[in-house]
Formats: structure tokens, C-alpha cells, sequence
């Protein structure tokens, strides 16, 4: 499949959403969400393309999509990693976790690394609390983590496709 | 459908289920996919398929058996013998041993207090029914509180069915569910809605996730209920983003329940209909509160509003709403089955009934639990929750997470409840439940939470937006061992500040976790500010060199 056939059929996911809701304004929500399923970020041409398409002015499309946590509007590192700093987790070392990712890895928290190839991401409980501390590596939870254990696995999970 | 009909349809379903000697049911809610338990469980199907017991065993899915961290949990015939680390390895022997006794080193008693301790009616099909097979609802009673409600029942009397089973909204508040569903049926509007609150915000809090991917049924089965008792006809659930599983699972149960005619048109061939929609909720903790939530459902941005009016009168795109939680939804259909007076036996003067708690934290068995109200935190901590991890010191449960408090050892044999939380300078709220040992440090956990609030702020009154903030540099400064007592004065005097004059809930009670510990953890405080020290040895407070004299 072609580059330009490939985001069609991604552009079509998003029109059927809107669809479903017939294009109503009360659909913008529900649009994000949907972008960013496809899309995996919500960028600059599909905000204006949602824009048109339900009537809803960009500048109220950025105030929606920046107050919500779970939007964003960066693309995302090759592999992302998403602590959770969840009351349970907390208490039981996160921040100590947070700072060794940190500082091996050099990424902040909500960020992607320069190079692109990690984002550090952090969440409110992932309802693994029985596992606490928890971590989501490129989707797979790990429970039960030390900094240690984190460093490695990261590095390794980063290494792997070099 | 006549009764009959509907009474052969979940025994057709019970006898499905019989015709199996062995029901192996493995845990699929979350935290035991996590470990991998949908592995555990294709290895299961396959070992009774090689070891020719496709006959006799039936394997199959369930919700969350409440030990998650032991998971992953296995269960035989709902309890006769009871498995929890199950590797995927582990299969061949379980299998092998169905019909000898049970395999030793992966067996769970299932007599432990853990179980025989809890009482279970919001969760009453956790565990025991595949989520994703509405025959397994319905063989254990589904719809039927729906169907009895609508071919036998006026909305009246499903209102006074709740008014007198005094059951109390979940979701924090604790408003009574009886005077909220009247008010809603009283009501004047051309539309009326219903909304199922399952945005559980508090972090470190997963009792509504875990019964969307346990029993889905019974959360649509107990908003149809509502729907048909205030007068309305379609309803919405508002769900975080963040939970796949249980969208996934919900969606498929309001499919399901459309096919069957428990949603739709004619609802079992009744005059009555009520459609569910799923709107995903996109990581504001603000929108957990109704006003916000509701906007949020509108496409807007979720910023509160000022009420009165209540939903009740003017919710969703201003008609007459009806808004509960998931918890509380999850009641409805065991309350109209098992009748008023039987929930209203259960719990204490003000709280009747049960409540789903998530326990978490320094303690042994992390998990979901369902007791009766009155129950002391006690019991919870130490027979249920097996006590600290390590066998530590316990120093304190945290309630209500964000808008709670913490609780210490001087309490507890105090009695949950409502009232009595409220007492100490807690809530109820929706049911997270941590217990910190004393490794904690109480201002360190004062500070987290006024992180999260600041942060959640949606800004729009200032003194939630700047007090939140301003809360957090001054707890920060103590932390650092940095303050002044003057500090600690600022402090005291803006939590009165902000609880009074904050426009929604989250300001109003952004201050509790703060005035809970100054409460009973004073001292911790004074050594941070006079001693330059933190006695938990959490916070890292930097010693500037004294001058040697
Ligand atoms: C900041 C804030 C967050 C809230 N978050 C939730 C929540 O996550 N889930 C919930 O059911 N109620 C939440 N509430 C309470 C709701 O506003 C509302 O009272 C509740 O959903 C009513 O349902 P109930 O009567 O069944 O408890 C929150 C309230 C506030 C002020
Ligand atoms: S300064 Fe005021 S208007 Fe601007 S973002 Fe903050 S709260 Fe909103
Ligand atoms: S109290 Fe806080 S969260 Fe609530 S409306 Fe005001 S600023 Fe927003
Ligand atoms: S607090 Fe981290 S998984 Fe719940
Ligand atoms: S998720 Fe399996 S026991 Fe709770």
C-alpha cells in the first residue's frame, strides 16, 4: 500500500466517526479520540481538517485538545514507557524510579528523547496496584519494578531495533 | 416475553453451565492479564483437550476473584479449589489433578479471612461469570430485576424500593439514591437522561474499572433500571480513556443486550426503551464531577459549573439528568432481587449495605474487597488485607484519595462509615483505600496529593487555581526542611481558604489530605520545620555545614 492510500484509509476511521455522530459539534471528543487511535497524535493538518468538518473553530479545538491529559498533540517516540505515579505506586518508590529513568536516559516526564526513540510518559494508577510499583513498557505491564530492573529493561527495549 | 419464557431462558443457561463436572474459570480483569492469564487459560483449554476431559471441564474467562495480587487466579467450581500465581505452565497439572486433590503449591485457602470476611452484592457475579457471555449473566438471575421492574412494578415503587434499601450514591458523595432518582422523576422535560459515572479519578483507586470488566450486565441492567424509574430513555456512560478492557467489555455487553432486547425498542416487549451510549472521558480528573463531566459529554471542555442547577433539573444539554456511579448501578438489580429490606438489614444507622473498597498500599493482599458498612478499618487492614507487608508498623489508610485524608493507628476500631469517616476528617469517597506503613512520610504524601490537585486544577476559580499551587510551594518548602513556622501558619490559613470559597469539589476539598495529617501527624511536620528532619527518612532535606564554634 502507497504512502497516500494508507493515510486515506486512516482519514476514512476518522470520517466514520464523525459520521456516527452526525457530525455534530458534541462529536469533537469523540473525533480526538479517534485521530489519535489512527494517527497516534493529534497534528496540525487533522485538527484543521476536524475543524472544518464539524464547524468547530480551531482555536476551540486546541483549547479542547490541550486540556484533556490523555491528547497530545507530539508525535510519540519510537518506544514509550508509562510509569505510574498512582497513590499505591507512589508510596512504594516511584519517585526514586522516576529519577533513575531519568537520568539514564535523559527524557522528562511527558516527553520524547531528542533522537525520537523514547517516550516517558507517567499515569494515575493502571490498575495494577496489587503489582505496584508498575510500569507499561511499549504496552506491556511490568510489576514489581526497582530502578534497576527498570534501567535494564528500558535499555534494552531501546536497543533492540538498533 | 411472558414470564415463562423469560424464567426458561437463564435456566437454559444454568443448565449449560451444569452439564460441565468441572468449571475451571480464570481470572481476565486486568491486573491478572497483566500477568499473563489469557496465556494461563489458552493452556488450560488445550491441556483438557490432549488430556481427553473435553466432557467434563469447561474452561472459561471471569472478573476480577479480588486477590489480584496473587493473580493470576484460577478457580475450580467457584471456590472448590482455588489457585493463584498460575504460570502458564502449571496447566497440565492442574488439569491432571481436577478429579484428586487439589495441587499443593499453587493452592489458595479459600476459607483465609480474605474471602470468608467479605460480603458480596455489588460483586456478587465477580468471579463466578465469564464477562463476555450474556448467558452466564443471565443464568445467574440477569434481567431479571429489569424484567420484574417493568411488568411488575411502577416507577414509583421502583424509586420507594430505593428509598427504602437507603442505599447511598458511590461515588463519594453519598447522596441518597432514592431522593436523587425521585427528584429526576419529578422533573419536567421532553427528554431525560441518564449518566453512568465511570470516570474514577482518584489514583490508586480501580473498583468501577474492575466491575465494568467483571459484570458488565449489571451496570447496564442497573441504568436501565433508573432509566425506567425517572422517565427516561437513553443513557451514556462516561468512561476513562485510559481503560481499554473495560470499554471493550462494556461495549460488547450493550451489543449483546440490544440482540436480546434487554436495550432497544420495547424493551422485553414492554412499552418501555432505553439505549446506552459509551463516551470516553480523555484524563481530566475534574470530570468526574457531574457539572464537568456533562460538558464534557457536550464536546466541551470540562470546567464545572455553578450549581444549583442540579442536573437533576437542567443536565445534559439542559434536560432533567439523572447521575450516578458505577458502584452504585452495580446495586440496583441485587437490591429489587433480594428486596429492600434485606440491603437495609446490612450496615449501619446511616450507611445501609456494602462497599466496594480497592486495597492497596504497603499491605499483603492488594485487591478488590466488598464489606458491610460498619465493618472497623481494623478488620479490613489486618484480617482481610493480612496485615503490613514485611510485617512493618502500620502507620496510617488513606481514604478518599485526592479529597480524603489519612487515618491513624488511634483509629482503628473505628467504624466505616459515612459519618464516622467524615468524623476523623476523611470521606467515604469512592473507595480507594491505601495503607502506608512507617516508611511514609505524611508530609511527603500531603505534598503528592496537592501535586495531583494542582495539576487537575481546571483553573477556572481562583483560589482552587492559585491556592492549589501556592499550597504545594509551601508544603514543598517544609519538605525541603526550608520553612518557617510562619509558613505553617500561611498554610493552616490558606486550607480555610481555599475549602470555603473553591466553586466545585475539587477545591473544596483539595485541603483535606493537608488538614488530616496536620491533624494526627503533627509532630511529623514540626520535625521537618524545627529539627530539619524527616523521620520516615523520605523527604531530602539538604544540611547546610553549621559553623564549628
Ligand atoms: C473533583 C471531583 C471528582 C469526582 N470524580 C468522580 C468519579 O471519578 N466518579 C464518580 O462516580 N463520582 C465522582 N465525583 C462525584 C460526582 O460529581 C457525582 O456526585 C457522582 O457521580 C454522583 O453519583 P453517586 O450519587 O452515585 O455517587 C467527583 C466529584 C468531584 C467534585
Ligand atoms: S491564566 Fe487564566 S485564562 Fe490563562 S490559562 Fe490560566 S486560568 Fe486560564
Ligand atoms: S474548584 Fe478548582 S477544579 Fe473546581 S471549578 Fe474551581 S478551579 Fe476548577
Ligand atoms: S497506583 Fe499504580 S497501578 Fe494503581
Ligand atoms: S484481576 Fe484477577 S483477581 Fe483481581
Amino acid at each position: 500500500m502507497n504512502e497516500a492510500a494508507s493515510k486515506d484509509k486512516r482519514r476514512k476511521l476518522v470520517d466514520a466517526t464523525m459520521r456516527r455522530y452526525g457530525h455534530s459539534q458534541y462529536a469533537l471528543i469523540e473525533t480526538l479520540h479517534s485521530v489519535q487511535e489512527v494517527y497516534g497524535f493529534l497534528d496540525d493538518e487533522n485538527l484543521k481538517y476536524v475543524s472544518d468538518a464539524l464547524r468547530v473553530p480551531l482555536s476551540k479545538i486546541y483549547g479542547v485538545a490541550t486540556f484533556y491529559h490523555f491528547f497530545t498533540l507530539k508525535p510519540q517516540g519510537d518506544h514509550t514507557a508509562v510509569l505510574c505515579t498512582g497513590t499505591a505506586c507512589y508510596i512504594k518508590g516511584v519517585p526514586a524510579i522516576l529519577s533513575a529513568i531519568r537520568n539514564n536516559f535523559s527524557v522528562e516526564a511527558g516527553e520524547t528523547r531528542e533522537d525520537g526513540k523514547l517516550s516517558l510518559l507517567t499515569a494515575r494508577c493502571i490498575g495494577s496496584c496489587g503489582l505496584s510499583p508498575a510500569i507499561v513498557l511499549d504496552g506491556e505491564i511490568a510489576g514489581q519494578i526497582t530502578p534497576e530492573i527498570v534501567v535494564d529493561r528500558i535499555g534494552r527495549m531501546i536497543q533492540n531495533d538498533a | 416475553m411472558t414470564p415463562e419464557e423469560f424464567k426458561k431462558i437463564g435456566e437454559t443457561h444454568q443448565k449449560k453451565r451444569e452439564a460441565f463436572k468441572y468449571n475451571i474459570n480464570v481470572c481476565t480483569a486486568a491486573a491478572c492479564v497483566s500477568l499473563q492469564s489469557e496465556k494461563v487459560k489458552d493452556e488450560l483449554a488445550s491441556q483438557v483437550k490432549e488430556q481427553g476431559k473435553k466432557e467434563s471441564c469447561r474452561i472459561s474467562g471471569t472478573g476480577c476473584l479480588g486477590l489480584c495480587a496473587s493473580g493470576p487466579l484460577v478457580t475450580i467450581n467457584n471456590g472448590q479449589a482455588l489457585y493463584g500465581g498460575v504460570k502458564p505452565g502449571d496447566a497440565a497439572d492442574i488439569v491432571k489433578s481436577i478429579d484428586k486433590k487439589p495441587v499443593k503449591r499453587l493452592e489458595i485457602p479459600a476459607d483465609m479471612p480474605f474471602f470468608a470476611r467479605q460480603t458480596k452484592i455489588a460483586l456478587e457475579h465477580c468471579g463466578n461469570t465469564d464477562p463476555e457471555v450474556l448467558g452466564d449473566y443471565l443464568a445467574l438471575e440477569g434481567y431479571e430485576a429489569l424484567y420484574n421492574c417493568l411488568t411488575t412494578m411502577q416507577p414509583v415503587e421502583v424509586i420507594d424500593t430505593m428509598v427504602k434499601s437507603g442505599l447511598r450514591g458511590r461515588g463519594g458523595g453519598g447522596y441518597p439514591v432514592g431522593l436523587k432518582w425521585s427528584t429526576v422523576h419529578k422533573a419536567v422535560g421532553t427528554k431525560k437522561f441518564v449518566i453512568c459515572n465511570a470516570d474514577e479519578g482518584d489514583p490508586g483507586a480501580f473498583m468501577d474499572r474492575s466491575m465494568l470488566e467483571s459484570d458488565p450486565h449489571s451496570i447496564v441492567e442497573g441504568m436501565a433500571i433508573a432509566g425506567y424509574a425517572v422517565g427516561a430513555t437513553h443513557g451514556y456512560v462516561y468512561i476513562r480513556g485510559e481503560y481499554p478492557l473495560a470499554i471493550k467489555r462494556l461495549k460488547a455487553a450493550i451489543k449483546q443486550a440490544e440482540r436480546q432486547g434487554f436495550l432497544g425498542k420495547n424493551i422485553c416487549g414492554t412499552p418501555f426503551s432505553f439505549d446506552v451510549e459509551i463516551r470516553l472521558g480523555a484524563g481530566a480528573f475534574v470530570c468526574g464531577e457531574e457539572t464537568a463531566l456533562i460538558a464534557s459529554i457536550e464536546g466541551k471542555r470540562g470546567t464545572p459549573r455553578p450549581r444549583p442547577p442540579y442536573p437533576a433539573q437542567y443536565g445534559l444539554w439542559g434536560f432533567p439528568t439523572l447521575i450516578n456511579n458505577v458502584e452504585t448501578f452495580a446495586n440496583i438489580s441485587p437490591i429489587v432481587r433480594k428486596g429492600a429490606d434485606y440491603y437495609a438489614s446490612i450496615g449501619t444507622e446511616r450507611s445501609k449495605g456494602t462497599k466496594v473498597f480497592a486495597l492497596a498500599g504497603s499491605i499483603n493482599n492488594t485487591g478488590l474487597i466488598e464489606v458491610p458498612m460498619g465493618i472497623t478499618l481494623r478488620e479490613i487492614v489486618f484480617e482481610i488485607g493480612g496485615g503490613i507487608i514485611g510485617g512493618k508498623k502500620f502507620k496510617a489508610v488513606q481514604t478518599g484519595g485526592p479529597s480524603g485524608g489519612c487515618i491513624p493507628d488511634e483509629y482503628l476500631d473505628m467504624k466505616v462509615d459515612y459519618e464516622s469517616l467524615a468524623q476523623v476528617g476523611s470521606i467515604m469517597g469512592s473507595g480507594g483505600m491505601i495503607v502506608m506503613d512507617e516508611t511514609s512520610c505524611m508530609v511527603d504524601v500531603a505534598k503528592y496529593f496537592m501535586d495531583f490537585c494542582r495539576s487537575e486544577s481546571c483553573g477556572k476559580c481562583a483560589p482552587c487555581r492559585v491556592g492549589t499551587a501556592q499550597m504545594y510551594n509551601l508544603l514543598n518548602l517544609i519538605s525541603e526542611g526550608k520553612a518557617t513556622m510562619h509558613d505553617m501558619e500561611l498554610l493552616e490559613e490558606l486550607c480555610d481558604v481555599v475549602r470555603n470559597t473553591s466553586l466545585c469539589g475539587l477545591g473544596q476539598t483539595a485541603a483535606n489530605p493537608v488538614l488530616s495529617t496536620i491533624r494526627f501527624f503533627r509532630d511529623e511536620y514540626l520535625a521537618h520545620i524545627k529539627d530539619k528532619k524527616c523521620p520516615a527518612g523520605v523527604c531530602v532535606i539538604e544540611h547546610k555545614e553549621e559553623a564549628v564554634l
